[in-house]
């Protein structure tokens, strides 16, 4: 049989997502991707190996086997993890031995989780990339009794964690104007930027939706504008007054008018706003923005640094007994920083 | 065509894109422009520039803010801008007529009556009337590969209706307010469904994986139920196509 991670089972909304198809935007094809990109850059920090394909687990995972030895590693919304039965760490790669019985449950803060397999996983390209983007009929969501072939690793460590950026429970988002932001009122503009927001029940990868504290937003006499290009981070508002990020899989065009745009740097923390996280915006000019960017992409660049082991060489260790080993999987939430 | 005042304009998209519109409604001459101007910026290609589109009245560009400076593209773009009037310029190159048999009314496209009527024509006037026509790819959207085709003559200026119909399936021609949308997916539509078409506009794994493109042109002429339920096993089912300059 070649190499393959097995899925016995499988939570609702788990697919295959990678950086997703880029170029397609002319022809109604949203670029799609992973909702947390800085996850799939920090599977790759600890496989050392380039961002590639992970499995995304919206909510829950599932159970897993491998049908040979292969590294793994889990980043993303930290979730009940065990091999065999085991505890195991998240934000860190493990070894998974062939016929363990890797089991990941629900999300203990966050909303996606990711399981990164060392070489990769190597299913059909559609359009060059892995990634399901489901609203645009490509793909489909990994289930039950699916055996995901996975590519030839280079090998390398394991037993490494990564001290990851909280990002899971809500926070402040920092948004630039967008192509329609002068359609809004002043008083609606400014207290954007002022108010807190609950993420609503409703979200999924094409967006989330956010219940304002006070009154609703909207653009005065129920102007029409002409359908313009959409992208991720776009903030729009429907006719219910509520605002409601485009993510991944949002469409590539879309007549509803937008109030602002989150910056890349900060999807990641709208991606894994789990429901109830309160959320708030802060305007930002665009210079600060391409500050905030750059800064980003060095983060990004500079996550393979930030990789530790897990446990020291116990040779190194005098008292090896009084130590604690290995934390952070009692809570999951707790990152070691 | 005189440009309404502000036009073109350019905007920015988020932190990396950038837009430039002719336009704040849907016109031939708009669409016209932001398909010839776009098919500019693809030929300039400019370094740090990443992607394009056209969509109804506007051009998109997603570039690497970090790369390539804001204050940089904006002059570029409006050196591009004023090399000439955009509203009246030639549609590019490469584009393609395309003809796609279309059943028009009975079970298979349930609302054409109730179009017609609201165009105040009688069905006979309808069918030779939309079978006629030859529109013009105006954008691509909500779904892969779906096309927003317009401008239809000036009695099909009918609204959305009130109730949205639940499903249309694949290849159904709807109408609305002067332009067709010809569905790649099953949907719900508040659009009138007036034809049934068998094309298959998204083929996954060939060399150009959508059917049409942005600027290409299409008529729908008239066939039977009998003539469709035939063409519904051929690979194009029915459609063809020729290069148009």
């Amino acid at each position: 049989m070649s190499r393959a991670l097995i899925v016995h089972r499988a939570g609702p909304a788990m697919t295959l997502q990678d950086m997703g198809r880029p170029g397609w935007i002319a022809y109604g094809l949203s670029r799609g991707g992973a909702m947390d990109r800085l996850a799939l850059e920090e599977g790759a920090a600890l496989l050392g190996t380039r961002p590639g394909v992970a499995l995304e687990m919206a909510g829950v995972g599932g159970l897993f086997e491998a049908s040979e030895e292969m590294r793994i590693a889990l980043t993303g919304a930290p979730m009940r993890a065990t091999l065999d039965g085991q505890p195991l760490l998240w934000q860190a790669s493990h070894l998974l031995p062939a016929g363990a019985r890797l089991e990941i449950g629900p999300a203990l803060s966050g909303a996606y989780g990711y399981l990164h397999v060392g070489g990769g996983f190597a299913e059909k390209e559609i359009l060059g990339a892995q990634s399901a983007h489901l609203t645009a009929g490509l793909g489909a969501p990994v289930r039950a009794g699916a055996r995901l072939a996975v590519g030839p690793d280079k090998g390398g460590e394991t037993g490494r964690k990564l001290a990851v950026a909280e990002r899971f429970s809500g926070g402040v988002l920092r948004v630039v104007e967008s192509l329609q932001t002068g359609l809004f009122p002043e008083e609606q503009r400014r207290r954007f930027g002022e108010e807190a927001f609950v993420r609503d029940m409703r979200a999924n990868r094409m967006g989330v939706k956010l219940t304002p504290e006070g009154a609703g937003y909207g653009v005065e006499g129920g102007l029409s504008v002409v359908s313009e290009v959409i992208a991720p981070g776009d903030i729009q508002v429907t006719g219910d007054g509520a605002p409601f990020v485009l993510m991944a899989d949002c469409q590539t065009t879309g007549g509803y008018p937008r109030l602002a745009t989150v910056i890349p740097a900060d999807l990641p923390c709208v991606a894994q706003a789990p429901a109830g996280a309160r959320l708030s915006f802060r305007w930002i000019s665009l210079d600060a923005a391409l500050e905030a960017e750059a800064a980003y992409r060095k983060e990004i660049a500079e996550l393979p640094r930030r990789i530790a082991p897990l446990i020291r060489d116990p040779a190194d260790v005098p008292d090896l007994l009084s130590l604690k080993l290995v934390s952070g999987f009692s809570s999951g939430d707790h990152h070691d920083h | 065509m005189a440009l309404e005042a502000g036009y073109p304009e350019i905007r920015t998209v988020g932190i990396d894109g950038m837009l430039v519109s002719f336009g704040d409604r849907l016109s031939e001459p708009a669409n016209r422009a932001a398909l010839a101007f776009r098919a500019e910026v693809e030929r300039e290609s400019w370094d740090g520039v990443e992607e394009s589109a056209s969509s109804l009245v506007s051009c998109y560009l997603r570039f690497d803010p970090l790369y390539l400076r804001h204050a940089d593209l904006a002059a570029k773009l409006r050196g591009l801008i004023e090399s000439r009037d955009w509203m009246q310029a030639p549609l590019p190159g490469g584009r393609r007529l395309h003809r796609i048999p279309t059943v028009y009314g009975g079970a298979l496209a349930p609302q054409f009556g109730e179009a017609a009527a609201a165009a105040g024509l009688s069905e006979r006037e309808a069918l030779d009337s939309l079978s006629g026509a030859r529109v013009r790819v105006t954008a691509l959207g909500f779904a892969p590969g779906q096309p927003y085709l317009g401008e239809l003559p000036e009695c099909w200026d009918i609204p959305r209706q009130q109730a949205l119909t639940p499903q249309v399936q694949p290849g159904a021609l709807v109408l609305a307010i002067r332009q067709f949308v010809l569905f790649t997916v099953q949907a719900q539509t508040g659009w009138r469904h007036v034809g049934q078409t068998a094309a298959k506009l998204v083929r996954l794994g060939e060399a150009r994986p959508f059917l049409l493109a942005p600027g290409d042109e299409v008529t729908f002429p008239s066939v039977s139920e009998e003539v469709f339920a035939r063409m519904q096993g051929d690979a194009e089912g029915g459609a063809s196509w020729e290069a148009l300059a």
